[in-house]
C-alpha cells in the first residue's frame, strides 16, 4: 500500500454507475433552482441534464427534471438529500432502462442548404415527429422529440445536409398508463 | 382598526413569541431601524461582542447548554459575511441558530451597493433553509418558520435576510399560535416491526457495543437518561463520539471512553470486532470510519437517527430506524419490558466472554501518559482540571487541535449539554466565544475554556465582550507556542518539517489579561499547578490562565489515516509500544 500522507482515509471501493432520472416537485420561489443545484455541486453529484418549469402556477409548483449519474448509494443519497431542502415536495426516481416511464427531450435544428439538402435532412427525422417551424429559401428551422441518445445521433447525422445551430433542452418524464407518482 | 408595527418592531415580537431571552450581535448601517427598537422590548438582551464570528458562536454555546436556540442579529455585508464560519460550523455539529441580518433596501439589491453581498446566496450551502423578505407582510410568518426549520428535525442554522426598508414598512401583527410541529420535513416513521427486529438481534449478539453520538444530546436530557437504562438494561458496553460525551456517565463502567481517531483503545477494538453495532445518534464520521472499506466488517449494523440523510451515507447499514433517539429508545425500552422482562440476566451470560476481551483492551490503558515533576504535561493538566471542578457541574467549551482531544479523553463528563467542541467543522477559535454563550445562559455556573494559544488568539477580542457583561468565563489556555496537532501531523508524517506550525511571537497571556481588564494566572510547575487552578476557580471574574506545558507532547492513541480500528498507535509508555510505532510508522 502507497504511504499516505493525508489526514484523510482513502478513497473505498465505488459501487456501479447507473443513469437515473430524478424528479423534483418544488415551490416557485426565489433561489429554489440555485438550491437544489446548489446541492448537486456542493456534493459533488453531477447533472447531465436539467429541464424546470412551474406546472401549478395556482398552487405554485414547479417540476424539475435531472438527468444524473451515480451509484445506487449515490443516488439514495441525492434523494434523501433533496427532500431534506423547505421548498421540496417529493421526489422521484426514474431508471433510464425503466419501461414503465417515458422519457423525451425536444430538440431545434437549423439547416443551411439548397432544397434537396433541406428535404433530406427533414426525411432523416422522420421517425421523431419533425415540425417544420420555420422556413425561408436558405432555411429550415426543425423541431424533433426524441430521447438523448437518438437527438446525438441526428445532431451528427445531420452535418452533412447543413446543420448550422442546434438547441436542445434537457429530458422530462412521465409514467406509462394511469398511475402518478405520489 | 388594529395598530400597524413596522418591520423592526415585528422582528422583536416574533422573538417575544418565541420566548428568546438573549440576542448576540453586533449593529450596523443595514439593522439600525432594528437596534433603535431594542430599547422597547425589555424582554430581550442584547450581548454586544467583538466580531460576528463570535456572535455566532456565543449563540451556539447558548443553544448547546440551554437545549434552546442560539438567535444573533448581524448586519449586512461583511457582518453578514463574518457570520459564515459560525453558521457552517452550526450546520456540521447540528446546532439550531437563528441569524437575522440586515441588507441594503430592496431597490438597492443587485446594484452593488455599500456592504451590500449576496447573503442568501453566501449562506445557502451552510444553513438549513434561507430567506430574503421582500415584503413586511411576510416577515411574521417567515421568522416563525426560521425558528421552526431551526429547531426541528435534524437542527441547524437559518438564515433571515431583511432588508433597511422592509423594516421600516409597516404592518399588521397577528398573535403567534404555537402549533403542533408537524412539518413533514420531521421524521418518526419507525415502527413496531423495526424495534422488534432490533430487539431480536440483541438478543442473538454476543459482541454488541453501542455507539452513541449528539444526536442523543440534540434529542433533549430526556434521551440521556433514556440511554441510560437502556445500557444499564442491556450491559452491552457502550462508546461515545466526540459530540456524544455526556450523555452517559464519563466513569461508568459500561462506558469504554470516546473512539475514533484518538479515542480509546478498548473502544476502537470492540467497534472492529463486534458483532452487533447500535449506532444512535451518529454519523459515521470520517475520523470515526477510519478505512471505510475494513470498518467492523463483521458486525450487523444498526443506525437509528433522525435524519434519513444520514442512513447509508457513509457505511451502508442492516436496519435503520429513523425517529428522534427518545422517542425510539422509550418504544426499545417498552417492548424489552413487555416481551423480554429476564433479558439483562439471560443475556449477561452470553456477553461475558465478551467483556472479558474489553477488559484485556483496556488493561493497557491507552490513555496513559508519561507524567513529568519537571514541565506541566498538558494530559496531568486537564487531569487535575478535571478533579479539581468536577464537582462543580462545571460546563466545558474547547478550540480545535490536541487541548481538544487531550480534553475528551479526559474531562469526563456525566450530563449531556456540558460540553461544547467545534467537532465537525474543527473552528479553531470556537472555544471562547462559545463559553461566553454557555455563562450567559448558565451565569451561576463555572464555565471553563480548554484552550490552546493558537486557536483562542483567533478569537481573543471576546475577552472583552466577557468583561463587559462581568461574564466570569475561565480561558484555560494549555500553552505549548505550537499548533499543536499540525506539529504532530509534520513529526509523523512529514519528517519533522515543521513548516510555519511554531508561534514565535505570542503575547504574555497574564498581561494581555490585564489589559482586557481580567485576571490572568500563569502556571509553570506541575507542583504550583493545583494551586493556581484553585485560584482560577475562586477568582469570579474573566480569567486567562496561561499554563506551559510540554512543548513536544504527542496526541496517543492514534489511528493513522486510511487505517482500520484494530491498527492503533499506543502512546509511548506502552509495552508493545516499539514494535507498533515501528510498524505503524511505516504505515502512516
Amino acid at each position: 500500500m502507497s504511504k499516505s500522507k493525508s489526514a484523510y482515509s482513502i478513497p473505498g471501493k465505488q459501487g456501479k454507475l447507473g443513469t437515473h432520472i430524478i424528479v423534483v416537485w418544488v415551490d416557485n420561489e426565489t433561489g429554489v433552482l440555485a438550491r437544489v443545484v446548489g446541492l448537486f455541486s456542493g456534493r459533488g453529484y453531477n447533472i447531465e441534464s436539467l429541464a424546470v418549469a412551474e406546472i401549478d402556477p395556482k398552487l405554485n409548483i414547479s417540476r424539475i427534471t435531472i438527468v444524473t449519474t451515480g451509484s445506487p448509494q449515490v443516488i439514495e443519497q441525492i434523494k434523501l438529500q433533496l427532500k431534506k431542502l423547505v421548498p421540496v415536495h417529493k421526489v422521484a426516481d426514474f431508471k433510464r432502462e425503466d419501461k414503465k416511464v417515458i422519457f423525451k427531450e425536444m430538440a431545434l435544428f437549423k439547416i443551411v442548404g439548397n432544397k434537396s439538402k433541406k428535404i433530406k435532412a427533414l426525411k432523416a427525422c422522420k421517425k421523431y415527429n419533425p415540425i417544420i417551424l420555420d422556413k425561408t429559401n436558405k432555411s429550415y428551422v426543425i423541431q424533433i422529440t426524441a430521447l438523448r441518445r437518438e437527438i446525438d445521433l441526428m445532431s451528427k447525422n445531420l452535418k452533412k445536409f447543413g446543420l448550422l445551430s442546434i438547441s436542445r433542452t434537457g429530458a422530462v418524464a412521465m409514467t406509462r398508463g394511469s398511475e402518478v407518482f405520489k | 382598526m388594529s395598530k400597524l408595527f413596522s418591520g423592526a418592531e415585528i422582528v422583536f415580537k416574533c422573538l417575544e413569541d418565541q420566548d428568546v431571552e438573549f440576542i448576540f450581535g453586533y449593529p450596523g448601517g443595514a439593522v439600525l431601524p432594528i437596534y433603535d427598537e431594542l430599547k422597547n422590548f425589555n424582554f430581550l438582551k442584547h450581548i454586544l461582542v467583538r466580531h460576528e464570528q463570535g456572535a455566532g458562536h456565543a449563540a451556539e454555546g447558548y443553544a448547546r447548554s440551554s437545549g434552546k436556540p442560539g438567535v444573533l442579529l448581524v448586519t449586512s455585508g461583511p457582518g453578514a459575511t463574518n457570520a459564515v464560519t459560525a453558521l457552517t460550523d452550526a450546520y456540521m455539529d447540528s446546532v439550531p441558530l437563528v441569524c437575522i441580518s440586515g441588507q441594503v433596501p430592496t431597490h438597492l439589491i443587485g446594484t452593488d451597493a455599500f456592504q451590500e453581498c449576496d447573503t442568501t446566496g453566501i449562506t445557502r450551502p451552510c444553513t438549513k433553509h434561507n430567506w430574503l423578505v421582500k415584503d413586511v407582510k411576510d416577515l411574521e410568518k417567515t421568522i416563525h418558520k426560521a425558528f421552526e426549520v431551526a429547531t426541528t428535525g435534524r437542527p441547524g442554522p437559518v438564515l433571515v435576510d431583511i432588508p433597511k426598508d422592509v423594516q421600516f414598512q409597516k404592518t399588521n401583527y397577528k398573535k403567534f399560535k404555537s402549533q403542533k410541529k408537524t412539518n413533514g420535513k420531521i421524521h418518526n416513521h419507525f415502527s413496531q416491526k423495526d424495534i422488534d427486529e432490533l430487539i431480536k438481534l440483541m438478543s442473538k449478539a454476543s459482541k454488541p457495543i453501542f455507539y452513541t453520538g449528539g444526536g442523543v444530546i440534540n434529542s433533549g436530557p430526556k434521551a440521556s437518561e433514556l440511554l441510560r437504562e437502556l445500557v444499564n438494561t442491556t450491559g452491552f458496553p457502550i462508546t461515545s463520539t466526540l459530540q456524544g460525551l455526556g450523555s452517559f456517565p464519563g466513569e461508568d463502567v459500561q462506558f469504554l471512553g470516546m473512539l475514533g481517531m484518538h479515542g480509546s483503545y478498548e473502544a476502537n477494538n470492540a467497534m472492529h470486532d463486534c458483532d452487533l453495532m447500535i449506532n444512535i445518534g451518529a454519523r459515521f464520521d470520517d475520523r470515526i470510519t477510519g478505512k471505510i472499506d475494513e470498518f467492523s466488517p463483521k458486525s450487523k449494523k444498526v443506525h437509528i437517527d433522525i435524519d434519513p440523510s444520514s442512513i447509508n451515507k457513509n457505511v451502508k447499514v442492516d436496519l435503520p430506524i429513523v425517529g428522534d433517539v427518545a422517542k425510539v429508545i422509550t418504544t426499545i425500552l417498552k417492548t424489552i419490558k413487555k416481551e423480554k422482562p429476564n433479558f439483562s440476566k439471560s443475556n449477561k451470560q452470553k456477553i461475558s466472554k465478551w467483556w472479558e476481551t474489553i477488559q484485556k483492551w483496556r488493561s493497557i490503558n491507552s490513555f496513559d501518559f508519561v507524567n513529568s515533576d519537571k514541565t506541566i504535561k498538558p494530559q496531568y493538566a486537564i487531569q487535575r482540571l478535571y478533579e479539581l471542578t468536577k464537582n462543580k457541574d462545571t460546563y466545558i467549551t474547547t478550540e480545535v487541535g490536541q487541548h481538544q482531544m487531550w480534553a475528551a479523553q479526559h474531562y469526563k463528563f456525566d450530563k449531556p449539554n456540558r460540553w461544547m467542541t467545534s467537532g465537525g467543522l474543527g473552528t479553531m477559535g470556537y472555544g471562547l466565544p462559545a463559553a461566553v454563550g454557555v455563562q450567559v445562559a448558565h451565569p451561576n455556573k463555572l464555565v471553563v475554556d480548554i484552550a490552546g494559544e493558537a486557536s483562542v488568539l483567533m478569537t481573543m477580542q471576546e475577552m472583552s465582550t466577557a468583561v463587559q457583561y462581568s461574564l466570569p468565563i475561565k480561558i484555560f489556555i494549555l500553552n505549548n507556542e505550537y499548533m499543536g496537532m499540525v506539529r504532530q501531523w509534520q513529526e509523523l508524517l512529514h519528517d519533522k518539517n515543521y513548516s510555519e506550525s511554531y508561534t514565535a511571537a505570542l503575547p504574555d497571556f497574564v498581561k494581555l489579561a490585564e489589559a482586557y481588564g481580567c485576571v490572568g494566572i500563569r502556571a509553570q510547575t506541575p507542583e504550583e499547578l493545583d494551586d493556581k487552578i484553585i485560584e482560577m476557580i475562586n477568582t469570579d471574574r474573566p480569567v486567562i490562565f496561561d499554563c506551559r506545558v510540554d512543548k513536544m507532547e504527542n496526541c496517543f492513541p492514534m489511528i493513522p489515516s486510511g487505517k482500520p480500528h484494530n491498527q492503533m498507535l499506543l502512546g509511548p509508555k506502552d509495552q508493545k509500544e516499539n514494535k507498533i510505532t515501528g510498524k505503524g510508522k511505516t504505515l502512516v
